[in-house]
């Protein structure tokens, strides 16, 4: 038992510490090197995407690193902030689909739809899709939230049921009466502000923006951190109990900062589609939620840019085998998963920590203690 | 039914020709209104031969299966020179005839000189409907049953005579009752007076299933006031009848779908439940136990092919025993260094699972393996005409309540099974009792992959075998476990059978997916009343 009475004075954690700033510089360096030189169009894409993976994983870090929840269904938020803006894109798609509708996208002509489903309306506007990304994926981990911490579901159970989210609204989207397209989900955008999606320039443009919204995820998380309110979220994750006897509301603090992850998952998802140019329900599956969380645990939970590098790590290493070798594929990403829990607990941002800084000031504790439920 | 006509020897003919002849009939009339309608089919309108093959099943004459089965055959031809109709057989130099009538054998013509009797649709069920009526005379009771049945789908007015005749000199009372219904659904449809159809109504009232429904509802929309009111009160006791049973029905639907959840989720009851394992690769597990019973059906194949109905048994143990210690191998590799991190299992196994598929598939290939169905566990068992049990749904059920039972008594009455609850409840007290926990927990973890793969045996029966088998199952499973509450079996039993009967009674209004959907949206909300599930543990263990 390590409880002192009374506690000595926190000290203030800087908003940008030495790995922050790090991190960061190499971000900029990478948007920047890439804007100048303009490798090819593919690989700008590519590199994009693991951009939206990187500020996913963050969001992820934020509610399992730093609050203890192990969120099984990220993948959902993320998924649903790229269909409202996949929705911003099809109706920009206008006329000039397959079946030349002016009014209904192609699969709803398809299907024999008469008339826009009440819930399309108002995504012609971009501000309006842009407002639904944030406000639907944090609308619903607000309501499912709401629900699961108030009535103290946690560790194993939370888990699952998130899990258990996710898969409902996979079977729901592969529905085609649903409205979304059903199984093909929504795909064939053609441009976005009257620009063509597949140009230099707008890939160049979706790039940089996603690797602002990495930095501007990633000080935005980082400052829920090291702020006091985040303290009493460590505080939750070692010890939920404790907390809540000291007074803290636990639940209001879980519930904030799960939507505010999930709002983060889909602005990552809404950057995701237009790069990747579909989106449809499998981004839903429970076994892609999975695969976020293993980034951050290879990275390094508790870290937020650990996560980022978790995420890019992976992600680079699947580009590069399922092309190689892609029977190998799933043989590595098996191991990586049994290799990272056995023997980085920390992640990959623990190794760094351990050889850098070990030897002067004691770092707190910042990778999570073991959770509940033993 | 026809091809079962096809080999039946001519001593029945000849019985029938007595029968016949005993009836009253004219036997001679009657060969020559069928020499009559047979020379008829070699009009070139499809009508008049339409009109032929009626009047050729009407004469009733035994003869008249065997020409309409060739007819049907196609192996009636017309002799171009005297428009005659003759069997025809093909051999050196063209066809060799033969009067279908009288049998006997005619001359050889070359291909050039005959036209063969062509069929479109309507003549084919017109020859259908023809033998339908004849085989009602066959000797064969069970040819007689699908006669019967056949005309009752029917109803022809047309068979009212020819029914009463086989119902007169029917012994079976199976298929007597069978031609009753038919006669008296052929009587509702014809313009007999009402007292005869009342009697039909009573009559297709106590046979009660969907074909008799649909006839007295087409009954009901007649004109005669009394008869459409009585079908029509007929059929709504039909409907009544048949929702109760309907009820019942998806009742035995949910509970078989349950024991499924149940033997997929027992093994993880185990592992997650018992041991706070979260076992992401027990689907993998369950996989592996399907195909080991395919491995072991090949091998009966191979070298013992007339024991392949009973290689089940020789699977089960086999699935129990190469899960087990692939669970157990697990277990000691990976599982036992975290026990401290219990989500973080979750992530070492999911990794473990991925690695399974890819090996299942290289080493089986991608596509689905067949494993055939046991013979007796096909067919199955009608208890009322409105309910019929599959042997194999029986089958299941009563071996997921036998491994069921096993489990129990395993955990509840066994050495094995207190030293495996003292080391979950208090692995330090356990530990100075001189249990060695360590080998208790690969032990337990070996219990619980054992069950995986026998519920991989149960599943390769109503299945695809495939790699992504178990990822099927994974979901579902721990929902069942989440639900019936965490460290308890019979909260497991209660989950899966609850969650399997409430699934069949929504998928009718719902459909199969919205049902879905509806069963995890209303457990997601069922964990927020209770947090730890149907059954919860309490006490100190549960808040760590």
């Amino acid at each position: 038992m390590r409880s002192p009475v009374i506690a000595p004075p926190i000290p203030k954690t800087p908003l940008l510490d030495a790995s922050g700033v790090g991190f960061l510089a190499v971000l900029a360096a990478v948007v920047i090197g890439v804007v100048a030189y303009g490798p090819p169009a593919y690989a700008v894409s590519l590199m994009g995407k693991y951009l939206c993976y990187a500020l996913l994983a963050i969001s992820v870090d934020l509610v399992w690193g730093y609050c203890g929840i192990l969120s099984l269904g990220h993948g959902a938020f993320f998924a649903l902030g790229g269909y409202c803006l996949g929705m911003h894109l099809m109706r920009q798609i206008g006329a000039r689909g397959v079946y030349a509708n002016p009014e209904l996208p192609d699969f709803m002509v398809f299907l024999n739809w008469k008339e826009l489903p009440w819930y399309w309306h108002g995504f012609d506007n971009f501000g309006f899709a842009a407002l639904m990304v944030i406000f639907v994926p944090g609308l619903l981990a607000f309501v499912f939230g709401w629900f699961a911490f108030r009535s103290r579901v946690t560790g194993v159970y939370l888990s699952i049921i998130t899990q258990a989210l996710t898969y409902a609204l996979m079977l729901a989207f592969f529905r085609n009466n649903m409205g979304f397209g059903g199984n093909n989900g929504l795909t064939d955008f053609k441009d976005l502000f009257g620009i063509d999606l597949h140009s230099d320039g707008m890939r160049l443009a979706l790039f940089t923006a996603s690797g602002i919204a990495l930095a501007a995820g990633y000080i935005l998380c980082r400052a829920v951190t090291v702020s006091k309110f985040g303290r009493v979220l460590t505080a939750i994750r070692d010890a939920e109990s404790r907390t809540r006897f000291f007074g803290y509301r636990v639940e209001h603090y879980k519930l904030f900062v799960f939507t505010l992850s999930a709002m983060i998952a889909g602005v990552a998802g809404a950057l995701y589609v237009p790069q990747v140019g579909i989106i449809n329900p499998s981004e839903f599956s429970p076994a892609n939620s999975i695969e976020i969380v293993i980034w951050v645990a290879l990275g390094g939970r508790g870290t937020l840019w650990g996560a980022a590098l978790g995420a890019v790590i992976v992600n680079f290493a699947k580009t590069y085998l399922t092309g190689a070798f892609p029977e190998l594929w799933l043989y590595a990403l098996g191991a990586l998963f049994i290799f990272v829990t056995l023997f980085l607990p920390q992640g990959v941002a623990g190794l760094f920590r351990r050889r850098h800084f070990s030897f002067g000031k004691r770092e707190p504790a910042l990778a999570p203690k073991p959770q509940a439920g033993e | 039914m026809r091809g079962l006509q096809l080999f039946r020897p001519f001593k029945m003919i000849r019985i029938l020709f007595i029968f016949l002849f005993l009836a009253g009939s004219g036997l001679a009339a009657r060969a020559d209104d069928l020499a009559a309608a047979v020379d008829a089919l070699a009009s070139s309108s499809f009508s008049d031969r339409e009109a032929a093959v009626n009047a050729i099943s009407k004469t009733g004459d035994p003869k008249a299966i065997i020409i309409l089965e060739a007819l049907s055959r196609g192996e009636l031809y017309v002799r171009k020179a005297d428009k005659k109709v003759f069997l025809a057989k093909e051999a050196s130099g063209g066809f060799t005839l033969t009067d279908p009538v009288t049998s006997e054998s005619a001359d050889t013509l070359p291909s050039s000189a005959l036209e063969k009797v062509r069929l479109n649709n309507a003549l084919r069920r017109a020859i259908e409907e023809g033998l339908g009526a004849l085989t009602l005379f066959s000797k064969d009771a069970a040819v007689r049953r699908l006669a019967a049945q056949s005309i009752l789908k029917a109803a022809d007015p047309a068979r009212i005579d020819l029914l009463s005749n086989a119902i007169a000199r029917e012994a079976d009372p199976g298929v007597k009752k069978i031609m009753e219904e038919a006669r008296a659904a052929a009587i509702l449809k014809s313009d007999r007076p009402d007292d005869e159809k009342l009697n039909a109504i009573q009559i297709l009232k106590a046979r009660g299933d969907q074909d008799a429904l649909g006839l007295l509802d087409a009954a009901a929309n007649t004109k005669s006031g009394a008869v459409s009111f009585a079908a029509a009160n007929a059929a709504r006791s039909i409907q009544n009848r048949l929702a109760f049973w309907e009820g019942i029905q998806n009742v035995w639907y949910g509970v078989s779908l349950g024991s499924v959840l149940l033997l997929a989720a027992a093994g993880l009851a185990i592992t997650f439940g018992v041991m706070g394992v979260i076992n992401m690769a027990h689907g993998e597990l369950v996989m592996l136990g399907a195909y080991t019973t395919f491995v072991i059906q090949e091998w009966f194949r191979a070298y013992f092919p007339s024991g392949l109905d009973y290689s089940l048994f020789v699977a089960i143990p086999a699935a129990f025993l190469f899960v087990g210690l692939v669970g157990m191998a697990l277990e000691q590799s990976v599982i036992r260094f975290l026990y401290k991190r219990p989500l973080e299992t979750l992530l070492a196994t999911w990794g473990v699972s991925l690695i399974l598929q890819q090996a299942v598939r290289n080493a089986f290939g991608p596509s689905n393996r067949e494993v055939t169905t046991p013979s007796w566990m096909s067919g199955s068992f009608e208890v009322t005409s409105g309910l019929a049990l599959t042997y194999n749904r029986i089958a299941i059920v009563a071996f997921t309540a036998l491994v069921f039972i096993i489990l129990f008594l395993l955990i509840r009455r066994t050495r094995f099974g207190l030293e495996m609850r003292a080391v979950t409840q208090n692995r330090a007290m356990a530990n100075s009792m001189g249990i060695r926990s360590g080998r208790i927990d690969a032990l337990t973890f070996g219990l619980g992959a054992g069950i995986a793969g026998i519920a991989g045996v149960a599943l390769s029966q109503i299945d695809n075998v495939s790699p992504n088998l178990g990822q099927s199952y994974i979901v579902d499973s721990f929902l069942v476990v989440v639900f019936g509450g965490v460290g308890n079996l019979f909260g497991t039993l209660i989950g899966a059978l609850t969650l399997g009967i409430a699934n069949k009674f929504l998928e009718p209004f719902a459909g199969a997916v919205l049902g879905k959907i509806v069963i995890l949206i209303a457990v997601i909300l069922f964990i927020q009343r209770r947090p730890r599930g149907l059954f919860a543990l309490r006490g100190r263990a549960v808040e760590a």
